[in-house]
């Protein structure tokens, strides 16, 4: 299983305590992750990608394994930790304040 | 004993404040929402306890809410607002043309009749409506032909900030954008007209009469004249006897007439009210003193309201779509301010009172009677 973590908003919407874990088919990608997510949490679409381009929104940031993946291409495969279901694939809203 | 309830929607989150029909102790329900910008939440005519909601947020973006039972509980519905077609271009801040780029809902008008049935008013400016309860949106982009390569985003952004339906006429609609103007359709919504006639914006534009180009900030109607409109413009309160053909300029002695919202009395077509704003570079009332003016003679002459409210210190806005009527026997008039406070008025704006204070930065109100 795909384990996810959502940042609090999200949670709120899509009605979960904690992260959220998904059975994701073929390669684990960005891209078969949020299709899968948003399938199963219908209410997240166009909160994290927008609709057409499946563009990350400008304040999201996808963190992993200690890294910023933010800005991988959508159907790179994620690190083998979040595939094997060890480490979660985290959707972070970017640091944005004044 | 009927009910009221009085939406609001805030910088981070929804209110919904509850009174009986003496509007004396209120209770107030919230924050729904929480930590979202609700630039509009308002309830369906046809069914008072369907509402809908605009939710966004900087890192999430548009989100829609829908409730059936009075904001007890919500539901989201549809948020994907995709313009027809190629969505081609409008004027940008430097002159050059820019892409429309959805950014968020501003409005939300129910039909009059069905409440599955609504309007919504965006930015990048344009119109959708869904007949779903929300959960579909389709443009009509026949507004955007109108010159749209001609609108500008006013400091607020591009917005599509009022719309107003006709209640005799379900195929008439008004809506307002800035920086663009007044429009209007009579054929539901498929082709549009500006109705800028007798709008003059000196300072705003290079061609102080052009057809469109004008930052309208709200327009108000009475049901029971519904050829009869009036306008806060940034400058000048304006009026149009003829469903916008023309208009001609109502604001007398106003102490400046720059401002935002404007609204008419529950059930008299010839008073209305309006809150004004000392500059558009200031954006807090003349001399520290939040009045509301009333005209009892649909315009040029105005009587400050003032009791219940600050008279010094005062350095809040009213932006546009935070005042609002009831339809009590003895109207009641709200309104939220930048700073947090809501007053209502239980004697058609003769004596106010807060209802809360403290609120985050209000962006919306609207009242509902309920049975």
């Amino acid at each position: 299983m795909i384990r996810v973590v959502l940042p609090a908003h999200l949670r709120t919407l899509a009605r979960v305590n904690s992260e959220v874990e998904l059975q994701v088919e073929g390669p684990i990608t960005q891209r078969s992750v949020l299709d899968t997510l948003e399938t199963a949490y219908p209410m997240l679409r166009g909160t994290i990608r927008d609709f057409a381009t499946k563009e990350r929104r400008p304040f999201i940031r996808f963190f992993a394994c200690g890294q910023d993946l933010s800005d991988e291409p959508l159907d790179a495969l994620l690190p083998a930790a979040v595939a094997a279901g060890t480490q979660p694939f985290r959707i972070v809203g970017a640091m944005a304040g004044g | 004993m009927s009910q009221v309830r009085v939406l609001v929607g805030t910088r981070k989150g929804a209110f919904i404040l509850t009174s009986d029909e003496q509007r004396k102790d209120w209770k107030i329900d919230g924050p729904h929402f929480p930590g979202w910008e609700i630039y509009h939440i308002t309830g369906t005519p046809a069914d008072p306890n369907r509402l809908y909601a605009s939710q966004s947020s900087g890192w999430f973006g548009q989100v829609m809410q829908r409730s059936d039972d009075g904001g007890k509980t919500w539901e989201v519905v549809g948020n994907e607002f995709a313009y027809e077609g190629v969505p081609g271009t409008h004027k940008w801040y430097d002159g050059s043309q820019h892409p429309w780029e959805f950014k968020r809902v501003w409005h939300l008008e129910p039909s009059l009749t069905d409440p599955d049935a609504l309007y919504a008013g965006v930015e990048d400016a344009g119109l959708f409506h869904t007949k779903d309860g929300g959960q579909t949106w389709q443009e009509l982009p026949g507004l955007r032909s109108v010159k749209g390569d001609l609108w500008q985003p006013g400091a607020g952004g591009m917005c599509l900030h009022t719309i107003v339906l006709s209640p005799d006429n379900p195929d008439r609609i008004f809506v307002a954008i800035s920086a663009a103007g007044a429009f209007r359709t009579d054929d539901g919504g498929q082709t549009w007209q500006p109705v800028n006639k007798g709008l003059k914006s000196d300072f705003e534009l290079p061609d102080a009469t052009a057809e469109v180009g004008h930052c309208v900030h709200s327009i108000a109607m009475h049901p029971s004249r519904p050829n009869v409109l009036f306008m806060q413009k940034h400058w000048d309160v304006m009026r149009t006897d003829d469903a916008g053909e023309s208009w001609h300029e109502i604001s007398g002695n106003l102490p400046s007439d720059f401002g935002f919202p404007i609204a008419v009395h529950a059930h008299e077509p010839e008073t209305i009210y309006v809150i004004p704003i000392k500059s558009d570079s200031h954006h807090f009332p003349p001399d520290g003193r939040l009045r509301v003016y009333r005209s009892r003679t649909g315009g040029h002459e105005w009587e400050a309201l003032t009791n219940g409210l600050p008279q010094s210190n005062c350095y809040v806005n009213v932006l546009r779509n935070a005042l609002a009527v009831d339809k009590l026997e003895s109207c009641g008039i709200y309104f939220g301010t930048t700073g947090g406070q809501v007053y209502g008025s239980v004697d058609s704006g003769d004596t106010w009172t807060p209802l809360v204070s403290n609120l985050p930065s209000v962006l919306s109100v609207e009242a509902q009677i309920l049975p």
